[in-house]
């Protein structure tokens, strides 16, 4: 276990030893609904086999583990594999891992119906019995060609840690040693999966499998791609959103040592040279005369200031329950709130980059690569193509936070746009820099909240209006026919919706106006803002009742036995009734309490904070409580809280992209701070035990630290926060 | 031509002197371990030794870097605290994207090849300007503290 390392396969050296296995293994056309029940045929090839579509052994005894999901961070390079390696019993040392092509009719997103893509934290739990029935396949091949190998019934036959064995005449083999006899043998239709009793890997510790290489700079992401001849390009793109190109100077650049092209694309001007270096000059060196009669011109205040007007009116029903009018009009007092929340962007460490290169009978990419179906799509149409010829290699991503999976291909689409203006003659690498990249839209939009609540007299909730503002994300997109019903934008009322308090009496409501900023999904998506707003207008109830706000939640989530037992697992570790004492004199401390449910994870967190006299503040500690049914891998799920709540907090504490006349005002990392190691708090990770199918870690924890930490601003200080970034 | 000592290896470019060090490195002399995040100086992704000192390539001439000894991701094991630094990042799973990694290994292996017990405040001093979105700040810090008790 301790000496694992992840060998980095070339897609060569891969597609040499086992591509042809694979296609020949699944039935064509067949969805890969659950692996091993949905293959049909027979290994081939002597020297190794695989057993679907996932699997592949080596005679080397190595165990490649075809993940369909983008690693960006969150770990799945050592989830899915671990399902594999648990039903296969394989050691842990032999498992290897290669991402897989973009095929949607093996690599679909079981929850995304017929695409291939990574997103909404599902990768572990729509693969969680796909990859366990894969590994489950190779193992029942493994000890049938062991039982014939030795003449010996297969349930005499043992697998553990990667050796079978048959006690009886003690007599062992390695999967290399079998792999030879099991390429001849079927594929079994019908596979058993180990009770949760038997796991050996599944709730415990594995070592990720990109740590090595991550840690030695060999982890190849799409910036470090070099091919023969491929030139640099950078894009000169319009200074605000929806201008166009009126004309170019390209002499300067030309002029420039190493610049090979200068073209223009829909998206800008493009220039080539041979590195980046010289390809950056060139743009400097570049005059654009842009067309702006089509740009967006308002800035962030006017934005808002629309979406103010907007909510003093009625939206388009997201929810009602029960009769809110009469509920406010027999309230003994009632209290409202309004809220602000700025457009963010992705800010990935790695900005957006894509290699393409042209050939006779389609085209080839390497990229970050998160939304395979959309991709191959929007590349096919852009250069008249048929999707299943845009071949797509899956690299490490630098980062996506939801950037990379982009409902309109938008930097994969401008770097075929380039290859295509050039002919296809080199392959082209397009880099955007830093600046491009804060710059070029995709946030997650602007907001305006506003909530009201009528209190009984005794101070029970009994009627709750919320009403929310800000631009459609699926509008205009492939989503919008699944995901926008009525008008209503699932993922703007997301959280508010299903607000899971027991109040009896309760309309939610959306503005959707449309704007001219490109907006999308960010880490968590509409719970960004929900969980922001419901979980601090709840804390002012709480107060306004006199009312202990973690108990007050206990008490109207009775119903909800997985948000109360997070809730109640945190506030135990955070040692909720004991007072904070203030470590230095002049400092005040206060403690916060939320707790919210995404993509079918609830997540409850504590926040401890201080604040000091010139109103700067630190979160000391947050405790945080997770339910996400098994814990796969518990370590992973740690590091993903961590992860959340530094992102969250960076948002908290100082994001914000403003516009001023359309134009972006944010560039680099001086003007759109991320959190540093000195602000980290200390984060203690509790997991709620579950028998219950995984659900998705990458995002749950990243809404809930804001609203605690405001939480904790009001108990220490006394005031709230009702617009972000936080201001003391 | 310019000559680089670049871990221990002389090496030759004809970028000019002006061109940063940090695509010199990636774009001529194929060390791709270094990375690009902002070209200011800001994240600390690109973070390699001059002379021992960590040193961000986006913002140091190749002229500069000359008559300097460059240590990069892929040399910095060879030394006494990085080989400890990196075995901790991988024993304590610091990375998640990885991205940021190799700046962030530079500037730990620098501190400790200055400071064999730093305390908390040094190590955040250090690693002040490298910027990680994946928030691996607190495993960073547990993996500093484990290096710097494993240096031989």
């Amino acid at each position: 276990m301790d000496k694992f390392e992840i060998v980095n396969l070339s897609r060569r050296d891969f597609l040499k030893a086992g591509a042809g296995l694979t296609l020949g293994i699944v039935a064509p056309g067949a969805f890969a609904q659950g692996g091993p029940g949905q293959a049909g045929g027979t290994a081939v090839a002597a020297g190794a086999f695989a057993p679907n579509a996932f699997v592949l052994i080596g005679s080397d005894n190595a165990v490649t583990v075809i993940v369909k999901h983008l690693e960006m961070g969150q770990g799945t390079y050592t989830g899915l594999p671990t399902l594999v390696a648990e039903e296969l019993d394989a050691d842990w040392s032999q498992i290897r891992v290669e991402g897989a092509p973009a095929d949607a009719s093996r690599y679909n997103n079981l929850f995304f119906g017929q695409m291939q893509g990574t997103g909404g934290s599902t990768a572990l739990a729509n693969s969680y019995e796909q990859m366990r029935k894969a590994g489950a396949a190779a193992r029942a091949m493994l000890v049938s060609a062991a039982a014939e190998r030795w003449n010996v019934g297969p349930e005499s036959i043992t697998v553990a840690r990667g050796v079978v064995t048959h006690q009886p005449s003690d007599r062992k083999a390695t999967f290399g040693q079998l792999a030879a006899d099991v390429a001849k043998l079927p594929v079994p239709q019908e596979v058993k999966l180990k009770d949760a009793k038997d796991f050996v890997y599944i709730g415990r510790r594995a070592p990720r499998t990109d740590a090595r290489a991550k840690s030695t700079g060999t982890a190849v992401f799409t910036q470090d791609v070099k091919l023969p001849g491929m030139l640099t390009a950078l894009v000169a793109h319009p200074p605000r959103f929806g201008a166009k190109v009126k004309s170019f100077d390209a002499a300067g650049a030309k002029a420039v040592k190493g610049v090979v092209d200068v073209v223009a694309i829909p998206q800008g001007v493009a220039v080539l040279a041979n590195d980046f270096w010289s390809a950056k000059k060139g743009r400097d060196a570049l005059g654009v005369d842009w067309d702006e009669t089509e740009a967006f011109k308002l800035g962030s205040n006017e934005i808002m200031a629309e979406y103010k007007r907007l909510a003093a009116t009625p939206g388009l029903p997201a929810r009602r329950e029960g009769d809110v009018g009469a509920a406010f009009a027999s309230a003994a007092r009632t209290l409202e709130a309004a809220y602000e929340f700025p457009y963010l962007a992705h800010a990935c460490m790695e900005p957006m980059n894509c290699v393409v290169q042209l050939a006779a009978d389609g085209c080839e990419i390497w990229n970050g690569e998160q939304f395979q179906s959309i991709d191959q799509g929007a590349v096919a149409l852009a250069l008249g193509l048929k999707p299943e010829q845009v071949k797509l290699n899956m690299l490490y991503a630098g980062g996506s936070f939801g950037r990379r999976a982009n409902p309109h291909a938008d930097y994969v689409v401008e770097a075929a746009a380039i290859a295509k203006a050039t002919g296809g003659r080199a392959p082209v690498k397009l880099v955007w820099t830093r600046e491009d990249d804060m710059r070029a839209g995709y946030y997650r939009p602007m907001y305006f909240h506003t909530l009201k609540a009528g209190l009984d007299a005794q101070g029970n909730i009994v009627a709750w209006q919320h009403r929310i503002v800000g631009q459609s994300i699926l509008a205009g997109t492939a989503f919008e026919g699944m995901m926008v019903k009525d008008g209503v934008d699932a993922t703007s009322v997301e959280g508010a919706a299903n607000l899971p308090y027991a109040i009896p009496n309760l309309g939610v409501e959306l503005h959707s106006p449309k704007m001219g900023v490109p907006v999308q999904w960010w880490r968590s998506v509409g719970s960004t803002h929900t969980a922001f707003s419901t979980e601090t207008f709840l804390d002012e109830l709480a107060a306004a009742a006199r009312k202990d706000p973690y108990q007050l939640r206990r008490t109207l989530l009775a119903k909800h036995p997985r948000h109360r037992a997070a809730l109640e697992l945190a506030a135990t570790e955070a040692d909720w009734t004991l007072p904070l004492q203030p470590i230095r004199s002049g400092d005040r401390r206060g403690r916060g309490i939320a707790v919210h449910e995404s993509f079918n994870t609830v997540v409850a967190q504590v926040a401890e904070v201080t604040v000091r006299p010139d109103g700067e503040f630190r979160v000391d500690r947050v405790m945080c409580a997770v339910d996400c049914g098994v814990a796969v891998n518990p370590d992973v799920i740690r590091a993903q809280m961590e992860s959340g709540i530094a992102y969250g907090l960076t948002a908290a504490k100082y994001g914000a992209i403003t516009l001023k006349d359309g134009a972006v005002e944010q560039s680099n990392f001086h003007d759109y701070m991320p959190l540093r190691l000195a602000e980290m708090p200390r984060v203690g990770v509790y997991i709620v035990r579950s028998a219950e199918k995984p659900t998705g870690v990458g995002e749950p924890s990243t809404p809930v630290i804001a609203p605690a930490v405001a939480n904790a601003i009001f108990a220490a200080t006394g005031k709230r926060v009702r617009s972000l970034p936080i201001k003391i | 031509m310019i000559t680089l000592n670049v871990n221990g290896k002389r090496m030759q470019t004809d970028a000019d002197p002006d061109t940063p060090l940090l695509w010199v490195l990636r774009d001529h002399l194929y060390m791709t371990g270094t990375k690009y995040g902002c070209g200011m100086a800001l994240c600390g992704a690109c973070t390699v030794h001059l002379n021992g000192e960590p040193a961000r390539s986006c913002s140091t001439t190749v002229g500069a870097a000359a008559k300097r000894q460059i240590t990069t991701i892929e040399g910095i094991g060879a030394t006494k605290e990085g080989k400890a630094v990196q075995e901790a990042w991988i024993a304590n799973d610091v990375p998640q994207c990885g991205y940021c990694q190799s700046g962030q290994i530079m500037s730990a292996a620098a501190l400790l090849a200055k400071v064999k017990r730093p305390t908390d405040a040094e190590v955040e001093a250090a690693m002040s300007g490298n910027v990680c979105r994946c928030g691996t700040y607190n495993r960073i810090r547990a993996a500093i503290r484990a290096a710097a008790r494993n240096v031989k």
